[in-house]
């Protein structure tokens, strides 16, 4: 590789996927970012699920404001159809140092779109040398799923939800996308994915104002736990493979993610109170 | 029809050198030097948004003297192909010496072919992730290649501020010695720098994956502070006065390289 200099006129500015368009790098792939050809006229699949064979999908994701910050959190589940294809895939990831992205939808599309994403909100930081703003790396985002309409119109779907701390409004973000690119931006919470209508219930019933770091977080497990209890693509805790889904937080300190055996009290806790409202009697 | 002149292709090599070298000598130095957790860069810069130094990947960082405007863009170029690299193939394949290759070969080629030689001087370093082999390329304005392990000293008045260096250098010194012999280096017997004055960054081993951090002025201004006693001991080394007082530096939580958070996607 030679030193990727522009002649005056035709620099690519900060921007990491125009760079990558003008240097060719990444093969055939029509760039992400790139202006999408709707050559196609077929109908978009209705769901993520409607899938390729052999694609793995990722399936529930869900995100909730607290009073310092928001809360992410991802089962770790990828299906090929009925078989489960990997049992601890993760789908939830650092953006950058106060943003979170997760995805559902086709895994591997989707793990490359989050790949692209931080290193173009790296790439702005470093060449701009200041940060984009919340808002800006939302519609950053909203691009790039945008640009992979094409490939969502022969069924690779990629639905992300993106969340961050706002440093100048002092307050988390969590925003919504749908396959054309349209971000929304959502008051409270979202959840997306197979099992995203479960998840987001349990949170809407267990939600208030101005909930505390722990109360969210349990909250946000409780919500994938009932997503796994409905939806047979999204996977529950493993304590025998010592797998838990993913949950990191992102406040004005930054993305945590929390450790494994901290989800697991977690899991725990929700385990225990439905036990003792005896929600698994009748099973009996 | 005039015929045109015959100039000896050792004049017009002559006559680049000095044109660059000259443009060089105005500028301010800056030292590059390893210390026990990573590598330190210090550099004369009053000002607090035109940076002479800055990050270039996780574990490589860049600085540059002379014409701001075209170490700029050898900074930015060089962050494009870091990326470009990292983004190609994996994060770790990211080294500096290549990138420094890479350098050396356009500003070689732009020595000898162009008008103009690019009045700049680069450094280009990179912090060991394991052990404390960080390197140092110092790039000339001609291309020429150098690699330090200590230091190395690039701008005006080098010399003098390269044999300032060598009598102080101690292999695996602190962060605070460091900092301290450098701005000592800097400044010479006759002046005295203010925290304000310079900036300071590291590349520095952390729980990060980003090591590149820039050093406060108020950090600065403290490790310079608190070798006082120490410091007036040297004749050659007048003490750096009074802490900075400089309301104007760069907000402490918001540094340009802030460490994100670990764990890239793959």
């Amino acid at each position: 590789m030679s030193l990727p200099l522009f002649p005056f006129g035709t620099d690519p500015g900060p921007s990491f996927t125009e760079l990558l368009r003008r240097t060719r790098v990444g093969g055939a792939q029509p760039g992400p970012g790139e202006a999408p050809e709707v050559t196609s006229t077929g109908r978009l699949p209705g769901s993520a699920a409607v899938s390729m064979p052999g694609v793995a999908h990722g399936t529930t994701i869900v995100a909730l404001r607290y009073d310092g910050g928001v809360v992410m959190a991802g089962d770790r589940r990828a299906t090929e159809g009925n078989m489960i294809a990997h049992r601890s895939i993760e789908k939830v990831f650092p953006a950058d140092r106060h943003s979170a992205v997760a995805i559902a939808g086709a895994a591997g599309t989707a793990v490359e779109m989050v790949r692209l994403f931080q290193t173009q909100l790296e790439h702005y930081e470093k060449v701009e040398g200041t940060r984009l703003s919340l808002e800006g790396k939302a519609n950053q985002l909203g691009q790039m799923v945008g640009a992979n309409l094409p490939m969502a119109m022969q069924g690779l779907v990629v639905i992300p939800l993106f969340a961050g701390y706002d440093l100048r409004l002092k307050t988390g973000r969590i925003f919504t996308y749908d396959v054309t690119g349209g971000r929304f931006e959502e008051t409270d919470f979202h959840a997306t994915g197979s099992g995203g209508r479960d998840a987001k219930n349990t949170v809407k019933l267990g939600y208030r104002d101005r909930l505390g770091r722990e109360e969210a977080i349990e909250l946000a497990v409780a919500a994938l736990y009932e997503a796994a209890d409905e939806d047979t693509a999204t996977g529950g805790p493993d304590p025998l493979r010592g797998i838990y889904p993913v949950v990191a937080t992102v406040d004005a300190e930054g993305y945590t993610r929390l450790e494994d055996a901290e989800v697991a009290e977690h899991f725990s806790n929700v385990l225990e109170r439905r036990r003792q409202q005896g929600e698994v009697g009748e099973h009996r | 029809m005039t015929m045109p002149y015959y100039v000896a292709p050792e004049q017009v090599m002559k006559d680049r050198a000095e044109y660059a070298q000259k443009g060089i000598a105005r500028g301010r130095a800056l030292v590059g030097t390893t210390y026990d957790n990573g590598v330190l860069i210090v550099a004369e810069n009053p000002s607090n948004t035109l940076h002479k130094i800055s990050e270039i990947y996780d574990r490589v960082a860049f600085a540059g003297v002379g014409r701001y405007n075209e170490f700029d863009q050898l900074r930015v170029a060089g962050v494009r192909h870091a990326d470009t690299k990292g983004y190609a193939y994996s994060r770790e394949d990211v080294d500096a010496r290549s990138l420094a290759n890479v350098y050396a070969q356009y500003l070689g080629q732009v020595f000898t072919h162009e008008m103009k030689p690019l009045e700049v001087e680069i450094l280009v370093a990179e912090l060991d992730p394991v052990g404390d082999a960080h390197q140092l390329f110092h790039i000339a304005y001609d291309g020429t290649v150098a690699d330090e392990q200590r230091f190395t000293v690039l701008g005006g008045e080098a010399d003098a501020v390269t044999q300032r260096m060598t009598a102080r250098f101690v292999q695996g010194w602190s962060l605070r010695e460091a900092i301290r012999a450098c701005v000592a280096g800097l400044q010479g017997p006759n002046r005295t720098l203010q925290a304000g004055d310079l900036e300071v960054a590291v590349l520095e081993h952390g729980p990060w994956r980003r090591t590149f951090r820039r050093v406060s002025d108020e950090e600065a201004a403290e490790m310079l502070a608190d070798g006082e006693q120490v410091e007036a001991t040297r004749p050659s080394a007048p003490p750096p006065g009074e802490p900075a007082s400089s309301g104007v530096g760069p907000p402490a939580g918001d540094t340009g390289g802030a460490p994100s958070p670990d764990a890239p996607a793959q």
